[in-house]
């Protein structure tokens, strides 16, 4: 009974929070509601006894992508009232677009069937939760042994991306100023002070 | 719980594992070198990558799995994979050959290209030696993300941004249709392995496949037919071709389409095997419409990279119809008609990378004007080249085109070689206008000499080997059957 009032209670805030991202007028405001619905959806995970998928949707949603959204907001001058504009021109195609994908999924959905002896087939299946390992040990028990080869391999994809970044973006500008820490320190009252003798009343 | 792991269980993955140690050393010597290095690490990559063919061609004689229990393993090592693992190396490390001067004249040379270039194979590899939807995935992503990265290489040419940029969003929808299709596979099955998805639809269960599947099967194939720019989704192509920077576009023909090409054999021959009723007409469609398309949309072109583009899309049109013949001769004609591709491909872009008229690089196809008279050599390397593109016997490209049509007539397809035949008589138009061109035209102005040893040998390699395969074809009839064989074991025993 608790647990179906909660779920209505973050399944209603997860909707909700959705639609405001997109109809409120101030970007920054669509973040802050963003981050609602991700605090909300971790909630469901965690009715859901994923209490791994719920940590890992908080920090990596709301601590990375989020953020980093609320960065792009701020920093681009966006004006959405430009973006809106063709809002009502478009609606018609993005509508029937939409109509067909939904049909789509609805006759793929409406017709879905299991391999008959899917039970046994499972890549991996879940332990009993009686057996008292907690999904975060699951996962992990499978990410460093059975899958440690994906694991590596996700790992040379972001070296990609990271060396992918750098080539493209890293630039040496000659004119930029750069902090020099050691010219700082090296610094003495010598070179930087100049004592000069003012006699009383003359002036420099 | 405790199980203990034996390194000797990693040696079907040996070749993966040392390009890659070999990539993040050569990134390490990159980034610790006060000097740019792109020479050094060219030819480093280029000797890891001999290496790695060593070790490959070690591990092609039987069945072996790794990472994970037997036949669920998500990595398979065979005489298929060694055979395609072997030409993808060989045109990396042509193409790296043929890149090291280009970059020096054209000031962008950096020891990032060599790693990027060495990522992409590791992610080929990989594809090729996929047994499971997940590593199919991640060796795609490896590759395809490095290629992205290269197509924008030259980064202060707006050409070469505008490809990088359009590659990336393209590859990444297609992408999305390839997971998508994934996904609903495995809510199907409860498995992404492919031995899994083999059981289910093969002959023990026979299951009839569920409306869902078939979608799911589709999405995947869409996804494949994207990364080997199959008609209709090849729109990239022409673009990502001309605006790439040459080597890199010389990159982009070879290796990562016989690996796509691979990848996409394994899928349809593995997991799909027993649904061939459900993918030969899409299969059949791909390589009508791109043998049709890249015969007709290549005869307007005027820059020769442009052409190259249309000519590959023609090229894997007759590769899919290989595929599409679904039997060990066909899959023995498609490995036949790559390795010819392989060769002839990367002669055709020494030569493109040899286009220089008093150090400025030109790209149109006017410009080979007077080739025969101002440089025999390298005229009758193209000339040789073209004939074989255009499949004239009996040059070995006719051979390729051969096997691949005899293959789909003894499947039954009669309809589809003969429009086959039709197509690539259209093609022969334009690959035979270039050798009007460089014989018949007046020059107005000849190319520099080209000094470079490593694109004169690459030049020289690639029109003896197609000249030698007229004459002595049995050693690549032998190896691309044994090969082929692998992926029918129920034929073959």
């Amino acid at each position: 009974m608790i647990a179906a009032l909660i779920f209505y209670m973050f399944a209603a805030f997860t909707v909700g929070a959705g639609v405001m991202v997109i109809s409120a007028r101030n970007p920054v405001h669509s973040v802050l509601f963003l981050i609602l619905a991700f605090f909300n959806a971790a909630g469901l995970f965690l009715l859901l006894g994923a209490e791994f998928l719920a940590m890992v949707l908080v920090v990596v949603y709301v601590g990375a992508v989020a953020v980093l959204f609320l960065f792009v907001v701020m920093m681009l001058d966006i004006n959405l009232s430009e973006l809106r504009e063709g809002f009502l021109t478009y609606l018609p195609t993005g509508g029937v677009i939409a109509l067909v994908l939904l049909v789509e999924l609805a006759v793929t959905f409406g017709g879905w069937a299991f391999a008959p002896d899917v039970e046994a087939l499972v890549q991996a299946p879940v332990q009993a939760a009686a057996s008292g390992v907690t999904n975060t040990e699951a996962l992990g028990a499978l990410i460093y042994t059975k899958y440690v080869f994906l694991f590596q391999a996700s790992g040379l994809i972001l070296l990609v991306a990271m060396i992918g970044t750098i080539l493209l973006t890293l630039r040496t500008r000659p004119g930029s100023r750069k902090q020099k820490i050691a010219a700082q320190v090296a610094r003495t009252a010598k070179n930087s002070v100049e004592l000069v003798k003012v006699p009383t009343g003359g002036g420099i | 719980m405790t199980q203990t792991f034996a390194f000797s269980s990693l040696v079907p993955a040996l070749p993966e594992l040392f390009l890659t140690v070999a990539a993040l050393a050569l990134l390490m010597l990159g980034v610790f070198r006060k000097e740019d290095g792109c020479r050094q690490s060219t030819l480093l990559a280029i000797i890891a990558m001999a290496i790695a063919l060593v070790l490959t061609s070690q591990l092609g004689g039987s069945v072996s799995y790794a990472f994970g229990g037997g036949e669920a393993g998500l990595f398979v090592m065979d005489g298929f994979g060694a055979f395609t693992k072997a030409m993808v190396l060989l045109g990396s490390a042509f193409t790296l050959g043929m890149s090291g001067t280009f970059l020096e004249r054209e000031k962008i040379g950096r020891f990032e290209y060599p790693v990027l270039v060495l990522f992409a194979t590791v992610g080929m590899m990989i594809m090729i030696s996929a047994n499971d939807f997940m590593s199919l995935y991640l060796g795609l992503e490896l590759q395809s993300l490095s290629l992205y990265v290269l197509a924008a290489y030259h980064r202060d040419n707006l050409k070469a941004t505008e490809a990088g940029v359009k590659y990336f969003v393209l590859g990444a929808l297609a992408s999305g249709m390839l997971l998508y299709g994934a996904s609903l596979l495995y809510g199907f099955v409860g498995t992404t392995s492919f031995d899994g998805l083999a059981k289910v639809f093969g002959a023990e269960h026979a299951v009839r496949p569920s409306l869902g599947v078939i979608i799911g099967m589709v999405f995947v194939l869409a996804g494949l037919a994207f990364k080997i720019s199959a008609v209709p989704f090849h729109m990239w192509a022409p673009d990502v071709y001309e605006g790439a920077p040459t080597p890199v576009t010389a990159f982009f023909a070879v290796a990562p389409k016989i690996a796509a090409l691979a990848l996409f054999t394994r899928v349809i021959t593995g997991p799909f095997g027993d649904l061939a009723g459900e993918w030969r007409q899409v299969v059949i469609f791909l390589a009508l419409a791109s043998m049709f398309l890249g015969a007709f949309a290549a005869i307007g072109q005027t820059n020769i990279k442009r052409l190259m583009a249309y000519s590959s899309i023609g090229h894997v049109g007759f590769a899919l119809v290989g595929i599409a013949a679904n039997s060990v001769l066909g899959i023995q004609g498609l490995l036949i008609y790559l390795a010819i591709y392989l060769f002839m491909n990367t002669g055709v872009f020494a030569i493109i990378l040899s286009m220089r008229q008093k150090g400025r690089l030109v790209e149109g196809i006017d410009d080979l004007a007077g080739l025969g008279k101002t440089h025999p050599a390298m005229a009758f390397v193209m000339m040789v080249l073209m004939f074989s593109m255009a499949g004239i016997p009996p040059l070995a490209g006719f051979w390729g085109k051969l096997y691949v049509f005899l293959a789909a007539v003894e499947s039954g397809l009669m309809a589809l070689a003969i429009l086959g035949v039709l197509s690539s008589v259209v093609s022969a138009y334009y690959y035979l206008r270039i050798i009007k061109v460089m014989y018949f035209d007046e020059a107005l102005e000849p190319f520099d000499r080209q000094t470079d040893r490593p694109m004169r040998l690459v030049m020289g390699l690639s029109a003896l080997v197609v000249l030698v395969f007229t004459f002595i074809p049995g050693p690549l009839l032998v190896g691309a059957k044994a090969a082929a064989a692998v992926l029918f074991p129920a034929a073959a025993g």
